[in-house]
């Protein structure tokens, strides 16, 4: 019987993990394509260089493409709290379900909406009001951002509630909408977005600069991206690090485990890199590359912060919950972490030579360097997978912090056999998505912005898409 | 009236709009495959909800959303209850969603098939789904004293429900097909008409009975009397009956609102059948989830209250504005072709 239980919630665990995942694929690249695609056009509208509107057509159906997934996948994300952790919904209900509400109602009716009327509006509304559209479905899409990462705070660092009869109640409406965590939740994402949108759109502009394709094209293209990926990545290595020293306050498990930091130390270094020293049978790496003090720094602030170690923080644990294992497994966390870290870093070096290059005049013939340009594009999905690993499973056992446990929190109604089906549905489907749209965004990323008959009729302006 | 009496109107409000509004949508998408001749017609059928289809799944996410934060243990009790139901449901969300998106963007017969039927099936599968799920709300569910479902996937199938599934394809079906006779032109146009006339008799004969079924389960099931769910059971025969008469007058608009009327209707006579209750237990009738029981506590309501009073109206202004933007019909000359 219990094994039969810890099963369930080992594979409603996995559902949940796989589906946010993908789900997280596409979110970014909405984040961020989105106001890309609005500069493009704006600029169109202020200049009328049909350049700016070949890029709007061109960028704009990528991310066309990938929002329709975002959207489906989405659905799934609002179903299964109530499909797979029934016991958690009516606890956080209260709480919780406030922002996934207002997010629809606020945000996702406007994204939705608006963006309907961007991809259609192309000869119905006057210019202006065409472009109003897509800015007011990209104030959508960072809202809606908003909103689910005030519920998804709400597991990391309850606030604005107490709880009584068993469940947690609403408070505050401010408390939890200006919670810390979210504020900076909401900032990183935003800024993870972005890089991901302007690493996309600079890989493209790079394999057509490799190919000699459409130079003219996508020259002004790669400048918007680096203008924005230049400063957005760097910021968002050190905003990172500044979020670390909120998580070490609230959350000191996760950055410990993050560390594999068994004992509590002050003027504590930074691994790089080890092998072994994630057990507590084996705490000490057979081999590790040190940076000294730096893992003070992160965590706090100071060259000489104090971390409290992994097994001080259990005892104090087990002091206040009672006994367990309240340690998540630390070397997923710890190789979380660095994944996120060193793709994001990445990211920012690239950008950097890339500006470099582009400002000397270099970019479009330096092919080894484009290739590289094109690799990069992906790296802001594998730091954001990292990312939300860290965040996920370093709160374990937690499903909300210090209030809720994930193991207890399931649906009893829903059987083994149920969530092997649904697993097994959701992967098949998702695979097979993922393999069509990589396949679809690859044709439209290859393809000549200015091909002729790929605007119908041949009229410009002409809809983006359509069907 | 009390706030968790109001937010229960608001949920039926919510999916009412969902039903009235995704309705036609999925009936669009149901006969995707039989009235359009060739790939341009089809791209026009496609083209009438293409703007639309969006905003209006909006009305879903709202109501999963807005039934998560007013009625917690309601919301977890039917999603998990009916887990199997939603995965379907998001199985056939899913294909159908990403047919809009995806299908033009490949030229090949056999691409735009594929899409063209994951959109008929998913809209058909859905909407099956969803009058199966609502119906066992009523009938009851077997659901045990601490409101957790204790059933198999088959239990969610009895005569009844089967019918609520049935009715809601049919009348999506006929509400789609209205639909298209306000948006095509040509020859589309008139077989959208002839579409709409032939579904018209068998979707309100139906419809009819399952709103007369639905007061009797209610009686029966649910400890209600005949008055009120009488009320909304009785305009949506009404509705249904209308319907039937303008199609064959050729009278569309009002044909479309009375169909919508009916829809709407069904919606309605359901929750008021349901009303004080928001599932009914089969395995003892006191388990049942009651709107009082399931109730966010007062402070929520009153947040959400507030939200809804600013957001609500804004929507309905903006969705409004965009089925005026997009009131021309596909294919004439009031609008260019888009495929």
């Amino acid at each position: 019987m219990i094994l039969a239980s810890s099963t369930t919630v080992d594979l409603a665990r996995a559902q949940f993990a796989t589906t946010s995942i993908y789900h997280f694929l596409f979110v970014p690249l909405t984040l961020g394509l989105g106001p890309i695609v609005a500069i493009f056009q704006t600029r169109w509208h202020r200049s009328g260089d049909e350049r700016w509107l070949k890029l709007t057509h061109f960028f704009g159906t990528l991310f066309l493409i990938n929002f329709a997934i975002g959207v489906a996948t989405g659905l799934v994300q609002e179903f299964q709290f109530g499909m797979n952790w029934s016991v958690y919904s009516k606890f956080v209900g209260n709480v919780f379900g406030a922002p996934l509400a207002i997010e629809g109602l606020a945000a996702f009716f406007l994204e939705s909406t608006f963006l309907g009327l961007w991809i259609f509006g192309w000869n119905r509304l006057s210019p202006r009001l065409h472009l109003a559209t897509l800015w007011t479905a990209v104030v959508g899409t960072w809202l809606s951002a908003y909103f689910i990462l005030v519920a998804n705070s709400f597991m990391q660092d309850p606030v604005g509630y107490k709880v009584e009869n068993n469940q947690a109640v609403l408070t505050s409406i401010w408390a939890l909408l200006g919670s810390h965590w979210a504020y900076y939740a909401f900032i990183h994402t935003i800024l993870a977005g972005l890089t991901a949108g302007a690493a996309v759109v600079f890989g493209v502009c790079c394999w057509h600069f490799a190919r000699g394709r459409n130079v003219e094209i996508f020259r002004p293209a790669a400048k918007v991206a680096l203008i924005v990926l230049v400063p957005v990545s760097c910021f968002n290595l050190w905003f990172g690090s500044h979020f670390g020293i909120l998580v070490t306050s609230l959350q000191p498990m996760k950055i410990s485990a993050s560390e594999a930091q068994w004992d509590t130390c002050s003027h504590c270094s930074f691994s790089l890199f080890q092998i072994g020293g994630f057990t507590q049978q084996d705490e000490t790496p057979r081999f590790s590359i040190e940076i000294p003090d730096m893992l003070s720094f992160l965590a706090t602030g100071s060259f000489s912060g104090t971390v409290q170690g992994l097994t001080t923080l259990n005892d104090d644990y087990k002091a206040n919950y009672g006994p367990g294992n309240y340690m998540p497994p630390v070397e997923t966390i710890y190789w979380s972490m660095r994944g996120m870290a060193y793709a994001g870093s990445l990211v920012a070096l690239v950008a950097v030579i890339g500006a470099f290059l582009y400002w000397k005049r270099r970019l479009e013939r330096l092919k080894w360097f484009l290739w590289v340009g094109v690799v990069t594009a992906f790296l802001p999905f594998v730091a954001c997978i990292f990312g939300w690993m860290l965040t996920e499973i370093g709160r374990q056992p937690w499903i909300v912090q210090g209030l809720l446990k994930t193991d207890s929190a399931n649906s009893p109604a829903v059987s083994t056999t149920w969530l092997a089906i649904s697993l097994a549905v959701f992967v098949t489907l998702y695979i097979a998505l993922l393999v069509l749209d990589i396949w679809l965004m690859r044709r439209y990323a290859e393809r000549d912005p200015s091909s002729p008959g790929e605007e119908p009729g041949g009229v410009a302006p002409a809809p983006a898409v359509g069907y | 009236m009390n706030l968790q009496n109001l937010w229960f109107v608001l949920i039926v409000v919510l999916w009412s709009g969902y039903f009235l509004l995704e309705g036609f949508d999925f009936g669009v998408g149901m006969l995707l495959p039989f009235l359009p001749r060739d790939e341009e017609e089809q791209g026009q059928m496609f083209a009438t909800i293409g703007p639309v289809w969006d905003g209006n799944e909006v009305w879903l996410v709202t109501a999963g959303g807005a039934t998560f934060a007013a009625f917690p243990a309601w919301y977890a009790t039917m999603f998990s209850g009916l887990y199997i139901a939603l995965l379907a449901v998001l199985f056939f969300l899913i294909i159908r969603v990403i047919s809009f998106e995806w299908r033009s963007r490949s030229t090949s017969p056999r691409w735009r098939k594929v899409w063209l039927w994951a959109n008929a099936v998913g809209s058909f599968g859905a909407s099956l789904i969803w009058g199966v799920g609502f119906a066992n709300l009523l009938y009851g569910m077997p659901i045990d004293s601490s409101g957790d479902f204790t059933g198999t996937f088959w239990n969610l199938f009895n005569g009844y429900t089967v019918l609520g599934g049935l009715t809601v394809v049919a009348i999506f079906a006929f509400h789609g097909a209205t639909f298209l006779t306000l948006r095509t032109t040509g020859d589309l146009l008139a077989r959208a008409g002839k579409a709409s006339r032939d579904l018209s008799l068998f979707a309100a004969v139906l419809g009819a009975i399952f709103l007369i079924l639905t007061v009797i389960v209610a009686v029966n099931r649910n400890d209600k009397s005949v008055f009120p769910p009488v009320l909304p059971a009785a305009i949506g025969i009404a509705a249904l009956a209308l319907a039937v008469l303008l199609v064959y007058r050729g009278r569309w608009t009002w044909a479309f609102t009375m169909t919508g009327l009916g829809t709407i209707a069904i919606v309605v006579t359901l929750f008021v059948s349901l009303f004080p209750r928001v599932i009914v237990s089969s395995t003892n009738f006191a388990f049942s989830l009651t709107v009082s029981g399931t109730a966010s506590q007062h402070y929520t309501l009153q947040v959400m209250s507030v939200v809804a009073l600013i957001f609500v109206p804004l929507v309905l202004l903006y969705q409004g504005w965009t089925y005026h933007v997009f009131r021309a019909r596909v294919g004439g000359p009031g609008g260019e072709p888009t495929h």
